[in-house]
């Protein structure tokens, strides 16, 4: 893959059957592009620092309003009727419990069962490959029914371990530490063995060394995963104190009766929005690598 | 090739897999075979006694128009969402190729969207334009365009689509620029010495020789409005008005959880499962192709 990062300023250099006014065009369709894109997340942002009744009285203006600290503290401090009284506090901490296990317990048990698989020889390997491998092939949402029932029979329902564990199995992470693995030249592990290191030695000492990007790559796009789950957290909590930040956002909200809190509904949308972007942006350089090269 | 040197040891290697294995057997195998086992049975409604039925549970969904709905509402979902997140992505993508100057910050700004839950995103976009508060419904209504997503099927179907469409446009932006940054630059200048002009270059040199990476993004897309808007049509829609926007996954949620209608259900998932495994297969047989021609 060629270079993605391109330099940040520079000038736009013509090539030949490029007109001048054809990169004024580009610049332009870009901008409209990116104003689009962005729009709905700026108004959420607009309409989190204005008053109820500012927001009931569309159309809303496109600044920024007065209500910032006012409107964040009481969501923060106060919390939501709604949902039962539970802080935004909370939720958050539900929510980054929740992407944190998900993204650290699936790269932990994909690069061992990859290490396993790649760097030792034993009976039924390729047949725990396999059985690893078709789990692509059942995602949540073709066994709903079933899987809360196990839940539910494991007294799951409600707790971390319920939001975590069921996720972190998936095949996608281990085939790719398997492909990374495999273009490790075996002299290395040669090399290794002959200076006597076991297969811990080899695996702290060179191989985590070795998957730094992989592993940060992988981190962002599941991190992104956990924290953009609605199905499962749907399914597997009930009360409100477990609530994810997007599950409860969607409690909050009802357009059939008058009293839904607006403006803190769009408060509680920012900070469910805000944590992931800022994860992908301030890793975007491994983001963008892994996710273009892993799909691949 | 995997490396020949390996490490001996008996007992190590199955501690290692055990893990993963232990969570795919308990939570993707026994229930996977649970779904298959109830998609043969049929309950009363007390759920007291359970009988073998066979294939019925499949042909009364298969039969039941509200399915046939499903499945037609699945496929225009699909096939728009893809159509407008891809279309989107590829003009931005062919943009931001042509420039060199704030590319990067360009990128930045566009990848946003990938980090926003695709309920989240629904509910953004409900907000905008729901007919009681929505700021832009406000504007259409002044326009004289009539619009409420809450009762017209076309209008929530359109509304669904632009949120999930959102979501999807920086993905494809990624896969695009990736795509585009892989044809040579002499190709093309050398169709423009030649004369062609640029929509003429366009179609007959870089969009032939995206296909690879159109094709794999339109497999990425179908899966994707499949199954991860799920969260869109709950949030948003709700599968109404009347069955408007009612999915394939939507359903088997609706009929399980909502309705309790166990044995079609489960013979709901069962269909779903052959979907996925379909649209795997297709996305391993292009990445086969392209290990090969690649």
């Amino acid at each position: 893959m060629a270079d993605l990062k391109a330099p940040a300023s520079g000038h736009d250099k013509l090539m030949i059957g490029q007109s001048a006014t054809g990169i004024y065009v580009a610049h332009a369709i870009l901008i409209l592009g990116i104003l689009i894109v962005a729009f709905p997340i700026y108004y959420t942002f607009v309409a989190s620092t204005h008053t109820l009744q500012t927001i009931l009285r569309p159309p809303l203006p496109l600044l920024p309003g007065p209500e910032f600290w006012n409107n964040y503290s009481q969501a923060l401090s106060g919390g939501v009727n709604r949902i039962g009284g539970v802080g935004v506090d909370t939720l958050l901490v539900n929510t980054t419990v929740m992407a944190l296990g998900i993204a650290i317990g699936k790269i932990v048990i994909s690069i061992l069962s990859a290490y396993a698989i790649v760097f030792f020889r034993f009976p039924l390997r390729m047949t725990f490959f396999w059985i690893i491998f078709i789990t692509l092939m059942l995602p949540v949402e073709v066994r709903i029914l079933p899987t809360y029932k196990v839940m539910v029979d494991l007294g799951l329902i409600d707790t971390y371990a319920g939001l975590i564990v069921p996720l972190i199995a998936s095949a996608t992470a281990t085939l790719l530490f398997r492909q990374f693995f495999m273009t490790i030249p075996g002299e290395l592990v040669e090399a290794a063995r002959v200076d006597g290191a076991g297969p811990w030695r080899f695996f702290f000492d060179i191989l985590l060394p070795l998957s730094r990007t992989n592993i940060a790559a992988l981190f962002v796009i599941l991190f992104i995963y956990g924290w953009t789950q609605y199905l499962w957290p749907l399914l597997v909590t009930n009360s409100n104190s477990m609530n994810t930040i997007v599950i409860a956002l969607r409690k909050m909200i009802s357009f059939a009766d008058a009293d839904t809190q607006w403006h803190l509904v769009m408060v509680t949308a920012m900070l469910a929005i805000v944590p992931p972007i800022l994860v992908v942006v301030a890793m975007q350089r491994w983001f963008v690598k892994g996710l273009v090269e892993s799909e691949k | 090739m995997t490396p020949r040197v390996v490490f001996p040891n008996r007992i190590l290697p199955y501690l290692l897999v055990a893990p993963q294995l232990a969570i795919t057997l308990v939570f993707f195998y026994w229930p996977a075979g649970q779904a298959l086992y109830q998609s043969m049975l049929r309950e009363d409604p007390f759920g007291l006694n359970s009988r073998f039925v066979g294939f019925a549970n499949f042909r009364k969904v298969l039969a039941d128009p509200a399915y046939v709905n499903s499945l037609e509402v699945t496929a225009v979902f699909s096939i728009a969402t893809a159509a407008v997140a891809m279309s989107v992505a590829l003009l931005l993508a062919v943009m931001a190729d042509k420039v060199v100057r704030s590319r990067g910050l360009y990128r930045t700004l566009l990848i946003w969207p990938y980090a926003v839950a695709p309920a989240i995103a629904g509910m953004l976009f409900l907000f905008l334009f729901n007919p009681s508060i929505g700021t832009l419904a406000v504007l259409l209504r002044k326009a004289g365009i009539s619009w409420d997503p809450l009762l017209n099927s076309t209008d929530a179907m359109v509304l669904v689509v632009t949120a999930a469409a959102w979501k999807q446009i920086s993905y494809n932006f990624l896969f695009f620029v990736a795509g585009l940054q892989a044809i040579p630059k002499t190709l093309i200048e050398a169709a423009a010495i030649d004369g062609a002009g640029e929509t003429k270059r366009f179609w007959t040199i870089v969009f032939p020789l995206l296909a690879p990476t159109s094709f794999f993004l339109l497999v990425i897309n179908t899966t994707y409005a499949f199954f991860d808007t799920f969260g869109i049509i709950h949030a948003v829609t709700g599968g109404g008005p009347g069955k408007a926007t009612e999915t394939l996954v939507y359903k088997v949620y609706n009929d399980g959880f909502v309705n309790l209608i166990l044995g079609e259900s489960a013979a709901q998932s069962v269909i779903l499962m052959i979907i996925v495994i379909a649209l795997t297969a297709i996305q391993f047989r292009y990445v086969e192709r392209k290990v090969h021609y690649g």
